[in-house]
């Protein structure tokens, strides 16, 4: 057993462990706080794996921004156990079903891999950022032209749905 | 194996590590007190003068001030993230200084020793992740402490450096379109060989430059403490040298954003009209150090200058600023820069 191994296995039991912590905790806060654990495990196999660009866009991202804004929404909306709406049989059923069967594809996407090389290590350099975007903009340019298309209207979406507001409120 | 580091590599970085830590704290200690001096002869005042000749114990005197401070941790917060918070903003100030290149490189023992942590090739991303996560600090403590003004005083602060991120970040990509690399020490050598980027980019050097003062909440942007709305925002409830971390971590996050301002568009350690070269290496190396210390100084002043003498913004008056200013400029930066560099390089 190489250090490598060691930091993923550490890695991966980091990621996990966070991850069960955040579907368990009671309190969103720490749900949030736990979540960003993950991310950061998450952008630690990135570092393993050669991909330093994806790595530190995750945090920037994932750990930055958006968890920020998470934390912002749940902080204002100050949720406690109390204000906690009761979820209803129904709903918890539809919840166990589909959480089944997405195990279920996990289970048999791993089922096809080869277990014996899960983990390689800095293999190729395909997560740097100079060979990333020569794929990026050589070989999937309209992928990645029509996503940003797709972000962009996104975007405008969202700013239409904030102004529908406040014209309501002037009415 | 993959990760056999040398010893001796180890042990360098180690010593350059604990250096750099804590030339950063010993310049923001003396940071506090420049900044007490400058307000004073600002506003015609002497200024702290009693500890030590020139007061120039003072900061000795806060410190031990506040360490001996009765620390009070309010009944009903969550009692670790109160902890938790201002831990995280002391660690991500420091954190910063990993990838900046704060000289060439010095021989030393036979070593040739390069004066940064850790040259990765994602330098300008370490630095603005790094810059992304410090909101938590201020958040975590401000929820934690479960009072009114803390959190409205950290959800300030969260608002207001995810909007001037956004800015700080479409100015960065006009810099990294010229510049064409992402590593801090490569700039740095371009910028020796060529000319400044502060010459190349005044625009986006501008945007940076407010985006900084945002990020690390100093005035005329400080709302998130904003003392006579907020009685002191998202550090109310903080004592002794809990207090002590959030105010001491904004003066490491001005001397940090100095440093990277300096080498981003100010040349880092390079002197102008001054070929280094020829000089034997260890002696270049100090005089590149002493440059970027003064380009340093020359900023955190300039940080003191504007908060002695702009008042503070209003909360919608700073969101204006953001949203509806910085944000078309910046693209509209970005938009030109491009242009330029497409139409020079046909």
């Amino acid at each position: 057993m190489n250090i490598t191994t060691i930091i993923f296995i550490l890695l991966s039991v980091m990621a996990l462990g966070s991850a069960i912590m955040m579907i368990t905790s009671k309190s969103p806060v720490h749900s949030v706080l736990w979540l960003i654990i993950v991310f950061f495990a998450i952008s630690g196999h990135y570092i393993l794996l050669n991909a330093q660009f994806l790595a530190i866009v995750n945090i920037i991202v994932y750990a930055g921004a958006i968890m920020v804004l998470f934390l912002f929404v749940v902080m204002l909306m100050n949720l406690n156990a109390e204000t906690e709406p009761i979820k209803n049989y129904r709903l918890q059923l539809v919840g166990v079903v589909s959480g089944c069967s997405l195990l279920l594809i996990i289970i048999m996407a791993l089922n096809r891999l080869d277990v014996e090389n899960v983990v390689e290590m800095k293999v190729g350099d395909g997560g740097l950022i100079k060979v990333l975007g020569m794929t990026l903009f050589k070989n999937y340019v309209l992928p990645f032209e029509i996503s940003s298309v797709l972000f962009l209207s996104a975007m405008i979406g969202a700013v239409v749905i904030g102004k529908k507001d406040m014209i309501a409120d002037k009415k | 194996m993959l990760l056999t580091v040398d010893l001796a590599l180890l042990l360098e970085k180690l010593i350059l590590v604990i250096v750099v830590v804590f030339t950063s704290l010993g310049i923001a200690m003396y940071t506090t007190f420049a900044e007490r001096k400058v307000a004073a002869i600002l506003q015609d005042r002497r200024g702290p003068n009693r500890a030590g000749p020139f007061g120039l114990l003072q900061p000795l005197a806060d410190g031990m001030k506040l360490f001996f401070k009765e620390e009070i941790i309010p009944n009903f917060s969550s009692k670790f993230l109160f902890i938790l918070g201002p831990a995280l903003a002391m660690l991500t100030a420091c954190m910063t200084s990993a990838v900046i290149p704060w000289g060439d490189k010095v021989e030393l023992f036979g070593r040739t020793i390069s004066l940064q942590i850790a040259d990765v090739n994602i330098g300008v991303l370490y630095v603005f992740g790094v810059v992304s996560l410090g909101v938590y600090g201020i958040m975590i403590g401000a929820w934690a402490s479960n009072n009114k003004f803390s959190l409205m005083g950290g959800l300030r602060a969260a608002s207001q450096i995810i909007s001037y991120e956004l800015a700080m970040g479409i100015s960065l990509i006009a810099l990294l379109m010229i510049t064409g690399t992402l590593s801090l020490k490569e700039m740095v050598v371009q910028q020796q060989h060529g000319y400044w980027n502060i010459v190349l980019q005044p625009l986006g050097f501008l945007i940076f430059l407010v985006c900084a003062f945002a990020e690390c909440n100093r005035t005329p942007f400080d709302l998130p403490e904003a003392e006579n709305e907020l009685i002191g925002g998202y550090h109310t409830e903080y004592s002794s040298m809990k207090l002590g971390f959030y105010l001491f971590s904004e003066y490491i996050n001005m001397f940090v954003s100095s440093v990277v301002m300096a080498t981003l568009f100010f040349g880092g350690y390079d002197v102008p009209w001054f070929d280094e070269s020829t000089l034997a290496p260890n002696i270049a190396a100090i005089i590149g150090v002493t440059a970027l210390m003064i380009k340093v100084v020359a900023f955190i002043f300039l940080f003191m200058w504007v908060r002695w003498t702009i008042p503070r913004f209003r909360y919608d008056q700073l969101m204006h600023l953001g949203w509806r200013i910085l944000i078309p400029l910046a693209l509209f930066n970005m938009l030109a820069t491009g242009g330029v560099i497409l139409y020079f390089n046909k």
